[in-house]
């Protein structure tokens, strides 16, 4: 019964889960300490990279999404892919129309 | 029981597979497919909010930076490591599941609706003591300072309430699915052969994680920094 289908699935190592448990937390931690301070147009860009770092650690392993098929993958990056449309066009307008008096 | 005779003829089904997939493993592959594309939605619902969000942010970054002010960043951030630990506990049950332990999966089940229902519990005290100041936007909206930045930071609050109170709706759905899910575990329902509907909880479970991991840092940490001194 050599079913394609069938193959075993992959079961993560605790060990994998605790350690991205930990990067999660760190990362909470440094960007809950990143905002104590006064970066000037720095803090906004490194609560993002710190928010998207956490996230794509949760999608790939607490997600397994590092183990999932290709299809899977195709979901994914295409609903971010939309998402990332969502933004440049509408900054693409708001961004450089600044000069309005709202 | 014409069952019994029935079973003589076919090669013995999984009782959980249904009938219009060849195996477990392709039944699986199709729950989480379908799933992410339920997520996907997910992702652009909340991705339209927080764009307009950041709309406003940037036409009204002095009534964010105030407004920004209001918020408990203690608890906020309190509430970010109890879903971090609950996200924990629910990747470890899928695990326990795939093991085939059903202690270990309803145990570690148990603890991701508990850790679930203390970020309830924290987020509802925090929004009782913003309605207590007056912050829920509506008749009573009250902003004892700059009047003339009251209705933009009224937006600010429009936005918070709106999008933690989705955020929140999505963890009390949460919660009942988790329930649900934990007394099915119970009867062994699940195994290293059928875990499918752990996984798939899974998925919803850290989706719901995700969006506060950004929610955090947006309503709570940044919004002050939208204005540039000097």
């Amino acid at each position: 019964m050599a079913d394609a289908h069938a193959a075993p699935h992959q079961i993560t190592p605790l060990r994998t889960y605790f350690v991205v448990f930990a990067a999660l937390a760190i990362g909470t931690l440094l960007t809950w300490y990143a905002s104590t301070i006064n970066l000037g147009a720095f803090n906004t860009p490194i609560a993002l990279v710190i928010a998207t770092t956490k996230a794509v650690l949760v999608i790939l392993f607490f997600m397994h999404v590092i183990h999932s098929s290709r299809l899977t993958w195709v979901v994914i990056i295409a609903s971010f892919f939309w998402l990332a449309m969502l933004f440049v066009l509408t900054f693409a307008d708001y961004l450089t129309r600044l000069w309005q008096i709202y | 029981m014409s069952d019994v005779t029935l079973q003589a003829d076919e090669h013995v089904h999984h009782p959980f597979l249904q009938h219009h997939f060849e195996d477990l493993g392709q039944q699986h592959e199709a729950s989480t497919l379908g799933m992410w594309m339920f997520l996907a939605t997910e992702i652009l619902f909340f991705g339209g909010v927080l764009m307009a969000y950041w709309v406003y942010r940037v036409i009204y970054p002095e009534a964010w930076a105030v407004a920004g002010e209001q918020q408990n960043t203690l608890f906020g951030g309190i509430n970010t490591l109890v879903l971090i630990v609950s996200s924990l506990t629910m990747a470890c049950a899928v695990r326990a599941a795939q093991l085939g332990s059903r202690r270990g999966t309803v145990a570690l089940l148990v603890a991701t609706l508990f850790f679930g229902t203390v970020f309830l519990g924290i987020k509802s005290y925090e929004y009782h003591a913003h309605w207590q100041e007056g912050l829920f936007p509506g008749l009573h909206f009250t902003w004892n300072e700059d009047p003339q930045l009251a209705p933009k930071v009224q937006l600010f609050m429009v936005f918070y309430w709106g999008l933690t109170g989705l955020h929140a709706a999505h963890m009390v759905i949460g919660v009942g699915l988790l329930l649900w899910i934990i007394s099915r575990a119970w009867r062994g329902h699940f195994g290293p052969e059928y875990y499918s509907p752990v996984e798939v909880m899974g998925l919803y479970w850290h989706f719901v994680d995700i969006v506060w991991i950004f929610l955090f840092p947006f309503l709570y940490l940044i919004p002050h920094f939208g204005v540039h001194h000097g």
